[in-house]
């Protein structure tokens, strides 16, 4: 049976594909690439059990199957919703679901404090995208938002709550990664949060990697924090002989010049991680000489950092304008209006050694 | 320390036989509950500490669980809690009027607890009682058709009860 | 007077107990079932009997059943919901509180059809003096053989076991409960897979409801076809309702489905009317989820029918100009009552019940409240209606459980029937803080608008 296993046929956006039985909708689309993929902020293909959850990844099943036509009533779930022979999907070719999707965001970020200016994760946030994407341009939320103090879990993890999305994607890593899970879920409804209860130290080897799984900027590296905002460094692939057995050892080093500011997993297209890596390869190996440094990163997701230009970058597709029905993407947050480094005029890969604010000026002078 | 009677440790053993082997984490409710009732009222983390142990689970799954629940109490309580019901059927029976009678009445807000530590004064959503409204919940049982002369009585009750 | 089948015996004094239970003519059903008849033989009677789940959704009993899974030596399991937690519904107390061996005998039968040899009652934590109540009945019946090995020798073994809830209404959402069962937060799973394939422990589990479970006693007393004649079309047998609001006489009323909405309210055998003379401005007559009906909709459909205590008639018209069954909580406004208020009291319940596993549920159930605060307490805008409508039609049918719906719905009822009285609360501020809006033309028949 292995060799001659029938394959679905599932069409998306009128895109046909066909794949194993059992995958996801979201998948599939993920095979078939581009603007059709649904974004997805709670489901990690290696995190068993995420998904379901955000509701970003909506979409409309048009037909259900070959054998049994009928669309399905409501908008699903892509990520957790499985192919069947014959299924006709509409993502962006459907308004309903492009409504959807602009409500999800919405919801997301009522109560998101909307401070990328002073993230971390600016850059590389999972939500800064969506929203860039998928949004509208203004809220309509009109209250005080929900906020939480920042917390330390020990000393290499901070956690800022009030930008947590509950994906609960850290701790299903903390569940499938560690040997014992110490943080968790707490509270109920819209005042759940991600804690310790008692101030405790996050403290196994593999729980670093909660700060690459979350897709905002509620779990950061503090050895890295506001030391620099990620465009102004340099990617590069590296590796080094790790200890752990469990460590790939396959990082990427975030650096200016010499200086290694952090060091993250490597990460695909969508932003997972390709392979995990220890606490000590993350936090402890802060010098060259700890890596053998293999050549420039190339960042292929589509994503405000990707407009930092670096080189080899693979240009995303862009929005087909005419399957939107003429309409081009809304910006909820224009990264150029925030970050004097993000013009799209300025090619990081051209400046010479490390970037600096200096090279950002416009005659002389830093822009407002 | 905090630590089941012999007695109390023998219950947890009856409830836990209750599932299949290995499924002990089911018993953490009733447990949270029985230890509630044992330890002032209120979970504190060293209790929650104690029933993981107990149950063989990691404390976060039993804060987890502790903090989704409404009525495991995370902080000490008078010793008796009025929890008034205010929801949809309760309010068109007047149950604003009688928080607001509570409220005067023992001089606290909704949250608080009487200075000699013996009421506090919760709200609630509906207890399933909607018919008998207003009501509140005071420990186990049910007080129903709530009026300020009833609240009267029941106050006295509890005080004389001392 | 409506037939009983559930509540027939409620009058006996003692008949909580064992031996009243049994003396009048308890145990019966149990009897004939394990003695004389196959699993499949009482599935079909439950089939004939047309018995609808009384715990809110009304699927079919028999089917439901008939989907669990049967693989080789992995148990299965019946869940019996009593969490209870409806605003306006406190019928499956009632039930538990008076005639404990009535559940016991449905539970019996049930896991007899089902091939459950573990059943467990899931009921809510506040209910806190019934565990007792049905964990005595429980100790009766197996004292009296009903329960343990090899019951009445047919082979069949069975134990029954109540769990405590500890708080939360989303727990009587199937997968919710079997989560807490386990012993875990209270967040509803994503489907499939479905409970009758992985359910508890990931075994095969039926999840019903205490009224649905009791109702099968009666059925195989008087045998599936009997029970299907009572009533109308597929709202077949009696319904428990449980009356609350403005009435002269809240409680649990047994009904043949087959008497019409304005009989209920007003006939002296169930709610009496409404007290001191007032008017009937609006009824929830299924639970706090289900739509809200203006008077002028409730007793006459919008096809000028005679709408009836039945699962159709009640949801004659969909959501434009119906409502739905529900859970049977019945709750009724009068003249006085102000539908801003009632409906923040709701928003406030789903938000506070709100698993918050899912964004829009999660966020979207707080936003209402906090528009809806506003406007009853003379701060709103005309612009936060049509919010709260946007709001509420992004909830539902986006979410992972029913509970974003149930949410939702109740907001936009309210605003579709109720608009005039969201929009004079924003005009008239002040005026709003010191008196009610009053029936207005609710009671009058006339054109229903559709918001935008
Ligand atoms: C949010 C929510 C709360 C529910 N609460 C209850 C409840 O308290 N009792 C109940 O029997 N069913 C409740 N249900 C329905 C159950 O999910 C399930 O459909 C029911 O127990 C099935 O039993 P039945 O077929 O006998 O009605 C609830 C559903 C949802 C979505
Ligand atoms: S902290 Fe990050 S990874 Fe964890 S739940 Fe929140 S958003 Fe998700
Ligand atoms: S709809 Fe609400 S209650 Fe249901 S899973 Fe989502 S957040 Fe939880
Ligand atoms: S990615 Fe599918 S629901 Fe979050
Ligand atoms: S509304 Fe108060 S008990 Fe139901």
């Amino acid at each position: 049976m292995a060799d001659e296993q029938k394959l679905f046929k599932v069409t998306i956006d009128n895109i046909t594909v066909e794949v194993a039985p059992g995958t996801t909708i979201l998948n599939a689309a993920r095979l078939i690439g581009g603007d059709i993929v649904p974004p997805a902020m709670c489901y990690y293909s290696k995190l068993q059990g995420s998904g379901g959850k955000c509701r970003t990844c909506l979409v409309k099943v048009t037909k259900g199957s070959e054998a049994d036509p009928r669309p399905m009533p409501k908008l699903v779930a892509s990520c957790r919703t499985t192919v069947m022979d014959g299924m006709e999907v509409a993502n962006i070719t459907s308004p309903e679901v492009v409504d959807a999707r602009k409500s999800i965001v919405e919801f997301l970020l009522i109560n998101h404090p909307l401070d990328c200016p002073v993230c971390d994760q600016a850059g590389e946030c999972h939500l800064q995208d969506l929203s860039y994407e998928h949004g509208v341009s203004a809220t309509r939320y009109e209250f005080k938002r929900r906020t939480f103090d920042k917390v330390d879990l020990g000393d290499h993890i901070k956690l800022h709550m009030t930008r947590c999305i509950l994906c609960y994607r850290c701790v299903f890593t903390a569940d499938q990664l560690t040997d014992k899970r110490e943080h968790g879920i707490l509270g109920r409804g819209d005042h759940s949060e991600i804690s310790t209860y008692i101030e405790q130290n996050l403290d196994n080897d593999f729980i670093g990697n909660v700060i690459d799984v979350c897709p905002v900027g509620a779990l950061t590296d503090k050895t890295f924090r506001f030391k620099n905002r990620v465009w102004f460094l340099k990617p590069v692939d590296a590796h080094r002989d790790c200890e752990n057995p469990k460590c790939c050892g396959k990082t990427v080093l975030w650096m200016r010049g010499d200086e290694v500011f952090r060091v993250t997993a490597r990460k695909d297209q969508y932003g997972e991680v390709e392979a995990y890596i220890c606490d000590t390869c993350r936090f402890e190996k802060k010098e060259t000489s700890d890596w053998v440094i293999e050549g420039p990163r190339k960042i292929n997701r589509h994503s405000v950092i990707s407009q930092g230009h670096y080189v080899g970058m693979v240009k995303p597709q862009e929005t087909i304008v005419k399957v939107m029905d003429g309409r081009a993407p809304k910006l909820l947050m224009d990264i150029h209006r925030v970050s004097e480094v993000n013009r799209p005029e300025i090619d990081l890969s051209k400046i010479e050694g490390p970037a600096h604010s200096d090279d950002f000026k416009i005659n002389g002078v830093h822009p407002q | 320390m905090v630590q089941f009677s012999e007695e109390k440790l023998n219950k947890v053993k009856e409830i836990i036989a209750r599932y299949p082997d290995g499924k002990q984490k089911s018993a953490l409710l009733p447990v949270l509950h029985l230890a509630q009732e044992t330890f002032n009222g209120w979970l504190s983390s060293d209790t929650m500490d104690y029933v993981a142990s107990l149950l063989q689970l990691e404390p976060i799954e039993v804060y987890e669980v502790a903090t989704f629940y409404s009525m495991y109490n995370l902080k000490p309580v008078g010793k008796y809690v009025f929890e008034v019901c205010q929801t949809g059927p309760c309010m068109l029976r007047g149950s604003d009027d009688i928080i607001a009678y509570i409220k005067q009445t023992l001089g606290i807000n909704v949250g608080e607890t009487t200075a000699d530590g013996l009421f506090t004064l919760k709200t609630v959503e509906c207890l399933g009682a909607c018919g008998y409204a207003p009501m509140m919940q005071v420990g186990k049982h049910y007080r129903e058709h709530l009026t300020p002369a009833k609240v009267d009585e029941i106050i006295a009750e509890l005080r004389a009860a001392q | 007077m409506g037939r009983k089948l559930l509540l027939d015996k409620a009058h006996i004094p003692g008949i909580r107990y064992y031996d009243t239970y049994k003396g009048n003519g308890g145990y019966a059903a149990a009897e004939k079932a394990l003695k004389g008849m196959t699993p499949d033989q009482v599935l079909d009677e439950v089939k004939k009997s047309g018995l609808r789940g009384r715990g809110g959704a009304g699927f079919p009993t028999g089917m439901k059943w008939s989907f669990i899974a049967k693989p080789e030596g992995v148990p299965r399991y019946l869940v019996c919901n009593a969490d209870e937690s409806e605003p306006g519904t406190f019928k499956d107390r009632y039930l538990m509180e008076f005639i404990p061996h009535a559940l016991i005998e449905g539970l019996i039968i049930s896991s007899y059809t089902l091939g459950a040899n573990t059943c467990y009652i899931y009921i809510r934590g506040e209910y806190a003096w019934i565990p007792e109540i049905l964990e005595e009945a429980i100790a009766d019946a197996k004292k009296n053989g009903w329960l343990g090995k090899n019951i009445l020798g047919s082979g069949f073994d069975l134990e029954i076991y109540v769990q405590r809830g500890a708080g939360a209404y989303i727990c009587g959402e199937e997968t919710a409960l079997i989560e807490s069962l386990e012993g875990k937060r209270g967040n509803p799973r994503i489907k499939p897979p479905f409970p009758a394939v992985k359910g508890l422990w990931q075994s095969p589990t039926v999840v019903n409801n205490v009224e649905t479970l009791a109702a099968v006693v009666p059925i195989l007393n008087i045998g599936g076809e009997e029970y299907a004649k009572i009533g109308i079309g597929k709202s077949t047998g009696t319904k428990l309702i449980s009356a609350c609001g403005n009435i002269n006489k809240p409680g649990v009323y047994e009904i043949e489905m087959n008497i019409s909405v304005e009989e209920f309210i007003y006939s002296e055998e169930y709610c009496g009317g409404i007290p001191n003379g007032k008017r009937l401005k609006a009824c929830i007559p299924g639970g706090s989820s289900v739509p809200i009906l203006p008077a002028n909709l409730l007793f006459k459909t919008a096809k000028g029918e005679t709408r009836m205590m039945t699962y159709e008639s009640l949801a004659d018209g969909g959501f434009l100009t119906g409502t739905a069954m529900g859970s049977g909580g019945f709750i009724v406004l009068d003249e006085d009552q102000c539908i801003v208020k009632n409906t923040l009291t709701f928003a406030r319940f789903y938000r506070h019940e709100s698993c918050g596993q899912c964004s829009p549920c999660r966020e979207g159930t707080g936003w209402m409240e906090k528009l809806l605060k506003n406007i009853d307490s003379g701060r709103g805008k005309m612009s936060d209606i049509d919010l709260l409508w946007d709001i509420q039609r992004k909830i539902e049918g986006n979410t992972i459980c029913p509970l974003g719906d149930a949410a939702a719905w109740p907001v936009a009822a309210a605003i579709r029937h109720f608009r005039d009285e969201f929009e004079w609360h924003i005009t008239h501020p002040e005026e709003a803080q010191a008196r009610n809006y009053g029936l207005a033309h609710y009671a009058d028949p006339r054109e229903i608008a559709v918001p935008a």
